[in-house]
């Protein structure tokens, strides 16, 4: 069970995952900015990592998680092989899936989380399914789901609270409300100014928190996965946030306010988390600047890891479609 | 004339369609107000020049998408709608497939919908399986829609315009590849019209089609062919439904060869139904089997030293036709 009354000991953890998000997302950035071939759209959650630290760490291990195309943070807060996730962001060999995702399907099975789509709105209807199945085998876990408030206009996500509401299956549904889906901010692609209080219109708890207050984001991340647990059906939690970069890397917001970036800029969950750890003694200049360095260390052997690793052999593309090959 | 590129061929497609009928509208995730702050891309400058109430931004909702261009068409509008992928268009294909194409049938006649999908399509960006996913195959096999698929600019802008005042449902993919190919295009109103293919290349010993960025394949593998002495007639379909069965056959008749050249996967691929319909329609012309070139049965990898593997090239073209012509 995880504990209510956070420890020192936790909260260091907490900032330390965040910092290490951040580094590996700000290492994508500068990848991209030195031209580096990295394959497809990076498109990175910087400014959302008290979302996926918050969350991930409320989680016991059997818990399932499925993301979406913005998945580094929950899966790296789940403790995903750094090395081998930068390497399939590079397309490569030795890359959790072998060079067959890329940056924006990344599955990896070995800390559950064996399932990711790309496709907006799909995680919900997954997340039904694995959710189903814990009920099914009576198993422990719960389904937690990521998705972003433009995926909440999908039709599939409402399909999905609907039948886990009938069935009360035990899901988490969490909305990343980061204030924009592409170049549409949230008040033109949304009729509901509030998503989480559709949750009772589905049969159940529906709350919303303030995402970059990654404290905030645990608590209720925890109470409502109680809920989940319980076997009173799923739940619904809203994280208020912002999306820092533009939607991908070749984006580079000229829709987005700079006066609205600023602001949110400083509304930095790393920063705010550093200020509160500092300021209540926990945490000190040296100890910040310790996991920093750690953080970028790892990163950097990620990097290095990545480059070591050959492109994956062109036969392998045949593989993996079916369990047993088959030629067509 | 003029020399533009594919998208701003595109472009001028839709504002010339604009600017004749109050009728047609755009809609889309990011028709107006896009992340691609790049005027090469199609619709680009629209929302400044039409406004809000022709250029529509969509929430993310493929099925409302949809919906909203079958719904609207029957009332009488010229909706253009867009789907960012094509795999997305999955989630908008009930009311394409069941709506879309069979009420006009189901009314007996009486009702119409002239609506256009554009699709944006593309095997070749490392976006992998979710976002690169040619489906002609899955909409040409569905009665009552009709689908295009230009290959150079100004057929990007005169297929367009086609199909935005064709009575019917008209689904056009477009090649995310070729936004910044230039070339020459009218800056009139132009119509290339619906179900006539294009000769691209003449020739005598055999004949390839393709379609889209598939041409340029096809084109590339006619050089090393001619200095074996081999000459192709290389066939721009530009409309699979319609399909233009008279040039096919024309030119199968000449040549007594056929290889068809596409990127999506080649099992039940668009090309099996070019290949069926030759072998019934002109069995005795054919001098060789015909040959398909396209993708292997697996999903779009990301990693480049796989996605070769995929998107067929140059030398598959060359390997077919020298295989066709039994060498
Ligand atoms: C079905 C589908 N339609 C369109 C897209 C293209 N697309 C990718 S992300 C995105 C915006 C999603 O917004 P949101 O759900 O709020 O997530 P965010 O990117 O803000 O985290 C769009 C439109 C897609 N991947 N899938």
């Amino acid at each position: 069970m995880k504990e209510k009354q956070l420890t020192s000991d936790f909260q260091v953890r907490l900032f330390t995952r965040m910092v290490l998000i951040r580094t590996f997302e700000e290492k994508i950035v500068a990848l991209c900015r030195e031209s580096y071939q990295l394959p497809g759209m990076q498109i990175l959650a910087n400014g959302q990592e008290a979302v996926a630290t918050g969350v991930v760490s409320a989680l016991e291990p059997d818990d399932i998680i499925v993301s979406n195309h913005r998945s580094h943070g929950h899966l790296l807060a789940r403790g995903a092989d750094l090395n081998s996730l930068m390497a399939e962001i590079m397309a490569k060999a030795d890359g959790v899936n072998h060079g067959k995702a890329g940056t924006l399907h990344l599955s990896v099975p070995e800390i559950n989380a064996p399932m990711t789509s790309t496709v907006v709105g799909a995680g919900p209807p997954l997340a039904v399914g694995a959710a189903f199945a814990q009920q099914y085998q009576a198993l422990n876990g719960v389904t937690v789901v990521f998705f972003g408030d433009g995926a909440a206009a999908e039709g599939s996500v409402h399909e999905a609270m609907n039948l886990s509401g009938i069935w009360k299956l035990p899901i988490l549904f969490v909305c990343e409300n980061n204030g924009w889906a592409g170049a549409q901010r949230f008040e033109e692609h949304s009729a509901a100014r509030q998503i989480h209080k559709r949750a009772q219109g589905y049969d159940m708890p529906g709350q919303s928190v303030d995402g970059n207050d990654v404290e905030a984001v645990y608590h209720l991340s925890l109470e409502l996965l109680e809920h989940c647990r319980s076997g009173k059906g799923p739940a619904f939690m809203e994280t208020m946030t912002y999306r820092m970069r533009g939607h991908g890397e070749q984006d580079h917001q000229h829709y987005v306010n700079p006066e609205e970036l600023e602001a949110w800029a400083l509304k930095c969950p790393i920063i705010r988390y550093r200020r509160a750890l500092l300021n209540a003694g926990i945490l000190d200049k040296n100890k910040i600047q310790r996991i920093e360095q750690d953080a970028e260390a790892r990163v950097a052997a990620a990097v290095a890891f990545g480059d070591a690793s050959p492109y994956p052999e062109s036969d392998t593309a045949m593989t993996d479609v079916f369990v047993q090959a088959f030629n067509s | 004339m003029s020399q533009k590129t594919f998208g701003n061929a595109i472009n001028d497609a839709l504002s010339t369609a604009m600017d004749m009928d109050d009728t047609v509208f755009i809609a889309g995730e990011g028709v107006g107000v896009s992340i691609h702050h790049d005027p090469n891309m199609p619709t680009y400058g629209l929302l400044d020049k039409f406004g809000r109430r022709r250029v529509k931004d969509t929430p993310v909702s493929e099925a409302a998408i949809a919906g909203l261009a079958v719904g609207a068409s029957c009332m009488g509008l010229r909706p253009v709608v867009e789907i960012m992928f094509f795999p997305f268009i999955t989630l908008a294909s009930d009311m394409l497939v069941n709506h879309a194409g069979k009420l006009r049938y189901m009314s007996g006649g009486k009702s119409s919908f002239p609506l256009t999908v554009r699709v944006k399509a593309g095997v070749g960006f490392g976006a992998g399986s979710q976002h690169s996913h040619n489906l002609e195959a899955w909409i040409a096999h569905s009665p009552g829609l009709k689908i295009v698929w230009p290959s150079t600019v100004e057929d990007a802008k005169g297929l367009l315009l086609s199909a935005i005042f064709d009575p019917d449902p008209v689904i056009v993919v477009e090649d995310m590849m070729l936004y910044r190919m230039k070339g020459e295009c009218p800056d009139a109103d132009i119509r290339t019209p619906l179900g006539k293919a294009r000769v691209a290349a003449p020739g005598t010993d055999c004949t390839v089609i393709a379609y889209g960025l598939a041409l340029y394949t096809a084109m590339k593998a006619i050089e090393p062919l001619i200095e074996k002495g081999i000459s192709c007639e290389v066939i721009d379909l530009r409309s699979l439904v319609p399909l233009d069965k008279t040039c096919i056959l024309e030119s199968v008749r000449k040549t007594g060869r056929l290889v068809v050249v596409h990127e999506a996967n080649r099992f039940c691929g668009f090309g099996a139904e070019l290949a069926a319909m030759v072998a019934e329609e002109a069995f005795y012309d054919l001098k060789g089997p015909v040959k398909r070139v396209g993708a292997p049965q697996i999903p779009v990898p990301v990693a480049s030293s796989l996605e070769k593997v995929f998107i067929p090239g140059p030398e598959d073209v060359v390997r077919a036709v020298l295989e066709t012509m039994g060498k």
